[in-house]
């Protein structure tokens, strides 16, 4: 599991290092196991060093997961190394990026 | 997997060394030695029969050399077992010259292979990352077509999806452009330079596309008869007086060296 910061009934799930296939599905399972109890989520990305495309597939299946429900979702701390790879994905526009 | 921390200290993410390689007895590499940069685009050029293919897939580790020394990640893959070769194979993509795509299966199903092969990923999961790959090379939409339904330039626009599905480290991209028109050709160069430019990717391009290389090279390097001309900047290519790299760039055919002897020799022997 990451870790985590809970506030104001509002989950932040704080991510470091590399998000690719080794832990994407890990992530994915966290991700989803707390939107379905309809909290709010936020994804930290300050300390993240690289993102796949198996770590941008989760942001993906979270934020339109969090839409069908109306549960609110964001990203927060995009650095310049996820920046790339969102804009290289045409997802910069469309992911909710605080 | 982005394996920085790993490659920092292998800053060539492919070393060669006197490479010798042969078929039936006939040498078609004779001692080339380079190397690829991390995050490098190098493109390969030369005119047919140089050995450029016999380099690619020795590098790909699909046939054993005579002799010499290939590193992929600083490791020696001469000498590699199948299982060391199938891990090495994960952190590499391949787009073949004609595409290979299988035609039994949709433009989907050919993209997301290599994630049902070397993943445990959930169908949903895959799914997205089959259509992120579909987007970037502009085709989105076509997911369900066959291979037989595709020009030749979404063939090849396929090929690299699938290429890049597992973001690979390196890339090896055999004749992008052959058989396309320059228009598409030029798009696939930009999807090259976006790759490399935001993953970091270091590129292999095996190609006779004189303009296409001198947009997207970091390096050049130029392969005449199995030997090594010169392994250089654009700058440096273009400024190479030796004629074999003058004919490559300005498209002048060889001048024959015949022996007169010879000839006659070849053509009324028993």
């Amino acid at each position: 599991m990451f870790p985590t910061i809970e506030k104001d009934g509002r989950t932040t799930i704080c991510l470091e290092g590399e998000v690719d296939l080794a832990v994407s599905p890990r992530l994915r399972r966290q991700i989803l196991d707390i939107l379905y109890t309809g909290k709010g989520l936020t994804i930290q990305l300050t300390n993240v060093e690289y993102i796949d495309s198996s770590g941008v597939a989760c942001l993906v299946e979270a934020y339109q997961y969090a839409r069908k429900h109306d549960i609110s979702f964001d990203l927060d701390g995009v650095n310049q190394a996820v920046m790339r790879v969102l804009k290289l994905a045409k997802l910069d526009g469309v992911l909710p990026i605080r | 997997m982005n394996h920085a921390a790993e490659n920092e200290a292998v800053e060539n993410v492919i070393q060669v060394e006197e490479l010798r390689a042969s078929y039936r007895l006939r040498p078609i590499l004779k001692g080339i030695s380079f190397d690829v940069r991390q995050g490098e685009i190098m493109v390969v050029m030369g005119s047919s029969g140089s050995g450029k293919t016999t380099l690619l897939r020795n590098l790909l580790g699909l046939m054993q050399p005579d002799s010499g020394s290939i590193k992929l990640f600083g490791k020696e893959i001469t000498q590699a077992s199948p299982t060391e070769m199938r891990e090495l194979r994960k952190r590499m993509g391949v787009s073949f010259q004609g595409g290979a795509l299988f035609g039994s299966m949709s433009l989907a199903e050919n993209v997301q292979l290599p994630l049902r092969e070397h993943t445990q990923l959930d169908e949903e999961t895959i799914r997205i990352m089959t259509r992120l790959k579909l987007e970037f090379v502009e085709l989105s939409g076509y997911e369900d077509l066959m291979p037989s339904e595709l020009s030749g330039g979404m063939v090849k626009r396929g090929a690299l999806a699938r290429a890049i599905i597992m973001d690979p480290e390196l890339l090896f991209f055999d004749e992008p452009s052959s058989g396309l028109d320059p228009v598409v050709s030029a798009e696939l160069d930009q999807l090259t330079l976006d790759l490399r430019q935001a993953m970091d990717m270091s590129i292999i391009v095996v190609t006779h596309d004189m303009a296409s290389a001198l947009k997207i090279a970091d390096r050049i390097m130029v392969i005449d008869k199995g030997e090594l001309v010169i392994s250089g900047t654009v700058d440096e290519v273009q400024n190479c007086p030796d004629e074999r790299v003058q004919n490559l760039l300005y498209r002048r055919p060889r001048k024959s060296s015949l022996d007169a002897e010879e000839y006659l020799r070849r053509l009324t022997q028993a």
